[in-house]
């Protein structure tokens, strides 16, 4: 392994020791926001993998994190399914409409691209709605405080206790986090980064680009449904919101904010911004107003978003 | 200080011994009476906190503004008459966006770092059902004024409660009977295509059949369109009574499109006022809401023979005649609902004061004392009217009225039982353990 290599390794380390650590100190409103926090991460981060590495500006991806929360959700309410098979119902849902909907607007690029997945989202976003009888809309659902249960060899979780959701969602990101790291560096990682550079000398090379975004496209959707399927057993609600543009928006935000194409750039895109949000309303009645300054003054002085100015000006090594 | 009063300084020389081992003795035996360590630890100066999950922000922003304003003066009304158990009340305020989401995330604000006595709010429905499992993973106790039937189906625990506003179960159910003996039996709804919409497709449907009389089409309207001419030529023509419950920014659209294509005939109108809440009813396009019909929860304008105590809690939250703010009559009120918080808020301090609440070890005794309440008097502080409180359900029930427009104004024209809007409960939270 290279020196740069070894210190990805040691800070991506550091960064999940922090992070179990920080169950331990953390006051428990922050350790609550930090459990949501990682689990909107892995959103972030399944979104930074099509935008970010691949070069796919999606409008889209509420759908996918709906895909995941509504795929678990809607089968622990209306089939009594246990955690584990609900969140694979996620997962599933999450890969099938990726595939499905990456196929058909795989064939646009640019401003056609966005538009495509943003329409695409809000047909998904409507489905929802449509199907009120299943999905009760706008309003939601509620999962049953006793099917949020997670069952291992030997023990039961119980995942509306402060401490597990927070050591569930932190396994989840996890997992994520190290499945990036290793991605982006493999083969396949350096193929996407190099579409995103450069399409045309990638298919004259001989890569069938269309493929490598499929699949890219699908496994950022199956992560941003595990982010969602995680929310729903988290969080006990599931609701046609969480499929409106905004939560197509908000990773698009989260990414540029801590810095595309940077593995830890997502966590601190969505830290950034929900503290921002927190503090400011707090604060006064016009908080959106100092969201926007902060956004303004974040965009000014790190351009390339916090990690990505970081890694630009003084850690190179930086992944 | 009149002559005849007793100095309330106590010198030295008019305390003996005698005396001080009689206190003495009387305040141990008071001590050891039941219920006085109770009483006297609620004595405390530390005043009761309620987190408010307040619209400031998002599509609820109108209703969030005189929510926070009703709330802010039944506080203080309720303070100055010397608050609850002695002390005073609280009340810290957080943005819910009008975002569910973020209703979950301001819920666990309100435990964890405002460590409040309970949380109270709000109107959405979509807020309140994702923020409820929050409520019951904290314990700590929700009163919520949104008149979604969500409380009282079942689906969410026993620390919510809805004990200020009728659900709209009730409130469908309790138009029927007036709609088909005054406006007409065959019915035609108009409704948004998603859960608001549906639940007053399915409790209206029975409940004007229970009546005699039948919904001959409905005319779901999906929940982005902005044009519904398009849509009007599936009303049936020989329909009485169209029943809309269009709500969001295009119903002015809605209703001026309506206008435009029944001219002066056409079926009666029955509406809810939820759409137009806290708009100007004679804003352009509204004309042909003239001589249409509305439910509304309270009264908006000022009516003949109000009572003394509406009259009261009208100029204690700064209402005007047309229900507007007094300060500026183009900030048009949400009358209808906003009296869910201050009726919301005297639940509380009665609940509060029943089971002698010192803190939150004592929620789960101020979820059972709201539970053991039932009839609840009209006056200062349920303006709205009387209600009765279903504890299985945490539901409360209560009389509506039924306005039709006049001379672009509304008028009451009928006052409906609480009788009329009661239902068979379908749960039982008191069953349901801590």
């Amino acid at each position: 392994m290279t020196r740069a290599g070894a210190r990805n390794l040691l800070l991506h380390g550091a960064v999940l020791v922090l992070l179990f650590a920080l169950n331990f100190v953390l006051p428990e409103y922050h350790r609550g926001i930090l459990s949501r926090v990682m689990v909107l991460a892995v959103f972030a981060m399944g979104y930074n993998l099509a935008f970010g590495y691949t070069g796919l500006l999606s409008l889209g991806h509420a759908m996918f994190f709906a895909a995941g929360l509504y795929g678990a959700g809607l089968t622990i309410y209306h089939l009594g399914w246990s955690v584990w098979p609900a969140f694979g119902a996620g997962l599933l849902a999450g890969g099938v409409v990726a595939a499905a909907i990456g196929f058909l607007a795989l064939r646009t690029t640019g401003v056609a691209f966005m538009i495509v997945t943003l329409m695409f989202a809000q047909v998904f976003y409507l489905g929802t709605l449509y199907f009120t009888t299943y999905t009760r809309g706008e309003e939601g659902l509620i999962l049953p405080q006793a099917s949020r249960k997670l069952e291992l060899p030997g023990a039961e979780l119980i995942l509306t206790d402060p401490a597990v959701r927070y050591m569930t969602a932190l396994t989840l990101f996890a997992a994520v986090l190290v499945g990036i790291f290793l991605l982006v560096r493999s083969s396949f990682g350096r193929a996407l980064v190099a579409i995103r550079e450069n399409e045309e000398r990638m298919r004259m090379l001989g890569y069938d680009v269309f493929a490598n975004k499929l699949l890219a496209m699908i496994v950022s959707g199956v992560i941003c449904a595990a982010a969602g399927a995680a929310y729903a057993v988290l969080f006990g609600y599931v609701g046609s919101g969480f499929a409106a543009i905004q939560y197509s928006i908000l990773p698009l935000l989260w990414v540029l904010l801590g810095g595309a194409a940077t593995t830890l750039g997502p966590l601190i895109g969505t830290l950034f911004m929900f503290y921002v949000i927190d503090i400011a309303s707090g604060l006064t009645r016009a908080h959106l107003l100092v969201v926007g300054i902060a956004l303004i003054l974040v965009v000014l002085y790190f351009p390339k978003g916090i990690a990505g100015t970081i890694r630009e000006r003084w850690l190179r090594w930086l992944q | 200080m009149s002559k005849n009063r007793k100095p309330n300084i106590i010198t030295s020389n008019g305390l003996t011994r005698r005396a001080t081992l009689k206190g003495m003795a009387a305040s141990a035996g008071l001590m050891a009476a039941p219920g006085f360590v109770r009483y006297a630890q609620a004595q405390t100066s530390e005043p009761i906190r309620i987190g408010f999950q307040c619209h400031r922000t998002g599509i609820g922003a109108a209703y969030g503004r005189w929510y926070e304003r009703v709330t802010n003066v039944a506080a203080r009304v309720i303070n100055e008459a010397g608050g609850i158990n002695g002390r005073s009340l609280e009340i810290i305020i957080e943005d819910d966006g009008t975002d569910a989401a973020r209703g979950s995330e301001v819920l666990e604000k309100f435990a964890n770092q405002h460590k409040v006595d309970l949380v109270y709010g709000t109107l959405f429905s979509h807020v309140v059902v994702g923020s409820a499992p929050m409520a019951g993973e904290l314990k700590i106790p929700y009163y919520v004024v949104s008149e979604g039937y969500h409380v009282a189906s079942g689906q969410m625990n026993r620390y919510c409660v809805q004990p200020g506003i009728t659900d709209v179960k009730a409130q469908v159910r309790s138009m029927a009977p007036w709609i088909a003996e005054n406006l007409g039996k065959r019915v035609t709804l108009i409704y948004p295509d998603y859960a608001f919409g549906h639940d007053h497709r399915d409790f209206f449907g029975p409940a004007i059949e229970a009546q005699g009389g039948e919904v001959i089409a409905q005319v779901p309207i999906p929940p982005t369109e902005t044009s519904f001419t398009r849509y009007f030529p599936q009303i049936p023509s020989d329909t009485d009574v169209i029943y809309h419950v269009m709500v969001g920014p295009a119903v002015l659209t809605f209703v001026k499109e309506m206008g435009e294509f029944f001219g002066t005939g056409g079926p009666q109108l029955f509406g809810f006022i939820d759409s137009l809440e806290a708009v100007d009813l004679n804003s352009p396009g509204l004309e042909f809401l003239e001589g249409s019909h509305f439910w509304e929860g309270m009264a908006r304008y000022v009516q003949p023979e109000m009572p003394d105590y509406e009259i009261a809690y009208r100029e204690a939250v700064g209402l005007d005649e047309s229900g507007a703010s007094v300060n500026d009559p183009k900030d048009v009120s949400t009358a209808a609902h906003m009296f869910g918080c201050w009726e919301t808020l005297y639940v509380i301090k009665r609940s509060m004061e029943a089971c002698g609440y010192r803190g939150p070890q004592d929620r789960t005794s101020l979820i059972e004392a709201t539970e053991a309440m039932t009839e609840m008097d009209a006056g200062p502080e349920h303006p709205q009217g009387r209600k009765v409180f279903n504890g299985k359900i945490h539901q409360v029930f209560g009389e509506q009225s039924i306005s039709q427009v006049r001379d672009g104004k509304l008028e009451v024209v009928h006052r409906t039982s609480i009788e009329d809007g009661l239902y068979e409960p379908e749960a039982d939270y008191t069953t349901m353990s801590f």
